[in-house]
């Protein structure tokens, strides 16, 4: 696809429309602003999901463990007065140590068993936080009645508004869209997508297939975790039931959706799946809401099958040589 | 405790192995994790409740056996239809294609049913009555001896269909390998979706003695035993029959013992555990499939 106007441009353009976008609705609509927030916050998870899913080839099933995981330690800390800045780490690292742990042994099971395992711990990870009441009050959620997140303080203010969150997940998410660019691009990227094609040739040509695939699925956890940190501090309240099975599916279906394996394609589904059902929700009424996930769940199948690339497939997918007969 | 906790795992056994075939045998046939069996789970137990509410007079031998006929062949027609336009299709496509794709079904019909029929849980009438009988301090439900056995010849029956049939000896040939069963003259289309149709069909009864077992049934409720079900056929090695039956029985008498004597909070958390334990340490399971990676 060619676009009419240079990248660099069309780069700038956005960003700039970005930045201006909450004055586009008169400054207050906080509706917007609160949907801009949900994206951004799914396009962190999603970017993160789509190092092992679109790079590396590794299906995921219980991606919102790691959500979970950044969310709880986050409100854990912030309830005892820990500066954001300070737990925002904390939860990257606990989120990027706990999927180091995961992979030392799931990661040599073949693909679709590894996708069942990643679901199983999911699961485990959303009735832990069910059940160990002491630390995470159980069904109830985070804070517990007197207790509050704390508030994120820079440079002497502190983030309480809707507009305060969106630049603060506006940053991130341009972080996030710069390391997945990156990352593409390096020879740690280049050997992700190598293990995804052909595992047996990825080793053959000198890339230590268990190592590179740890450190795919330790990024993507890291991504995970911060997005959930984040989250955390935003919405002000936890609870297990955030982070259900069909939330990591919901995230798998935004990635085959826009396209797995790069960025654009990825937020392209974040915002078909969740930035325009909830534009409709106010046009078409509460019912359609309901017919959302059934929508879903056909467009997934269809995607799969004719458009497996998804809607924008990846550049070096779309290079790759293709026998007429194949097709 | 023990015999009473013995007797539960059993009954519970019985449904997670008739569901884990379902899993297996399509596992044997095309190498892919069947992910929307739980819901032709589903969905037999809703076929079933529907027969139930129909029949006038469901308290007699042939009133019961329409029930479970409609939800047998209610919910393997479904699991053949969803073979035809959501697998077929990717046969030769990367291997998480069709998962995904099975993914994409399990959502639709789980809100097909959720929009169709309700939201909310629906009790399973009672038609028959119940009996318990009580000795050594155990209770045994006319119930629990009734999935037992049921469960058993269902699964008897299956083994008869696939050692004594032309159709079965094709599913095992099949299974063996596609491009030779077609040489010798099996259409291997018809047989795969046989495969599901079959398999589909004794999840579906899993799901109406499940519905019998806990008395209610809801659109989201093949998730769990799903997963169970699953963790059974890679137990007993996935794309093996004998191991998936074995397999059922195992996790439900571990589950049941676990919910006993450790925490029953914690059940579901045991079955996960055993699956991911399963998985890493011994992939072929505990009856051995061997496990080539093809190259």
């Amino acid at each position: 696809m060619k676009l009419p106007i240079s990248k660099p441009y069309l780069m700038s353009g956005v960003l700039l429309l970005l930045l201006v976008w909450p004055f586009l609705w008169g400054g207050d609509n906080a509706y917007a602003l609160y949907i801009a927030c949900l994206i951004g916050i799914y396009t962190i998870l999603c970017l993160g999901l789509n190092i092992t899913i679109g790079y590396t080839g590794l299906l995921d099933l219980g991606f919102m463990a790691f959500y979970a995981i950044g969310a709880y330690t986050a409100a854990i800390l912030s309830i005892h007065g820990v500066s954001f800045w300070l737990t925002l780490p904390v939860c990257v690292l606990v989120g990027g140590g706990v999927r180091y742990l995961l992979g030392l042994p799931v990661l040599k099971l073949r693909g679709d068993y590894l996708a069942i395992v990643t679901l199983a711990f999911g699961e485990i990870v959303r009735l832990v936080a069910n059940n160990t009441v002491g630390l995470t009050n159980g069904p109830k959620g985070l804070p517990r009645v007197g207790e509050k997140i704390s508030e994120i303080r820079l440079f002497g203010w502190s983030l309480n508004d809707t507009i305060h969150f969106y630049y603060l997940i506006l940053a991130f998410v341009l972080l996030a869209v710069l390391v997945s660019h990156r990352l593409e691009h390096s020879r740690l990227g280049r050997a992700f997508v190598a293990i995804r094609e052909d595992e047996l040739a990825a080793e053959l040509s000198g890339i230590h297939v268990a190592r590179v695939k740890s450190v795919a699925f330790v990024i993507s956890g890291m991504f995970g975790a911060l997005a959930g940190a984040i989250y955390a501090h935003w919405i002000g309240f936890v609870s297990p039931e955030m982070f259900t099975f069909w939330e990591s599916v919901f995230l798998v279906a935004m990635i085959v959706v826009g396209g797995m394996g790069n960025i654009g394609g990825v937020v392209l589904g974040v915002i078909l799946l969740v930035g325009v059902p909830e534009i409709l929700r106010s046009t078409l009424g509460a019912k359609f809401v309901d017919y959302r996930m059934l929508v879903f769940g056909v467009v997934m199948v269809a995607v799969i099958i004719f458009r497996p690339q998804g809607l924008i497939p990846s550049k070096r997918r779309s290079l790759e040589l293709h026998t007429p007969e194949a097709e | 405790m023990f015999i009473q906790q013995l007797i539960n795992g059993l009954t519970l056994g019985s449904i997670y192995a008739l569901f884990a075939l379902g899993y297996t045998m399509v596992y044997g046939v095309l190498l892919m994790i069947n992910f929307a069996h739980s819901e032709i789970f589903m969905l037999g137990a809703y076929c079933g409740l529907g027969m139930l509410c129909v029949l006038p007079m469901a308290a007699s031998g042939p009133a019961m056996f329409a029930v479970f006929a409609a939800a047998m062949f209610g919910s393997g027609a479904v699991a053949m239809l969803v073979e035809r336009v959501a697998y077929r299709p990717l046969r030769h496509a990367p291997r998480l294609s069709p998962l995904i794709s099975a993914i994409g079904i399990s959502i639709f019909l789980q809100n097909l049913i959720m929009l169709t029929v309700g939201a909310q849980s629906m009790p399973y009438p009672e038609k028959f009555p119940i009996r318990q009988f009580e000795f050594w301090g155990v209770t045994l439900s006319t119930l629990q001896i009734f999935i037992f056995f049921l469960a058993v010849i269902l699964m008897l029956l299956l083994n008869l269909f696939l050692r004594k049939t032309k159709m079965g000896k094709a599913m095992q040939a099949t299974a063996q390998n596609h491009l030779v069963s077609q040489l010798m003259g099996i259409n291997v289309n018809t047989i795969i979706a046989l495969t599901f149709f079959v398999g589909g069909g004794l999840g579906g009864a899993a799901g109406v003695l499940n519905g019998l077992y806990y008395g209610s049934i809801k659109y989201n409720m093949g998730f769990f035993p799903g997963i169970k079900a699953f963790t059974a056929a890679v137990l007993g090695g996935v794309g093996n029959i004998k191991g998936a039956m074995a397999g059922g029985f195992i996790l439900g008498i571990l589950e049941v013992f676990a919910a006993g004597y450790l925490s029953s909070e914690y059940k579901d958390v045991i079955a996960f555990v055993v699956l991911i334990v399963v998985l890493i340490i011994k992939p072929g399971g505990l009856f051995g499939e061997q496990v080539t990676e093809k190259i």
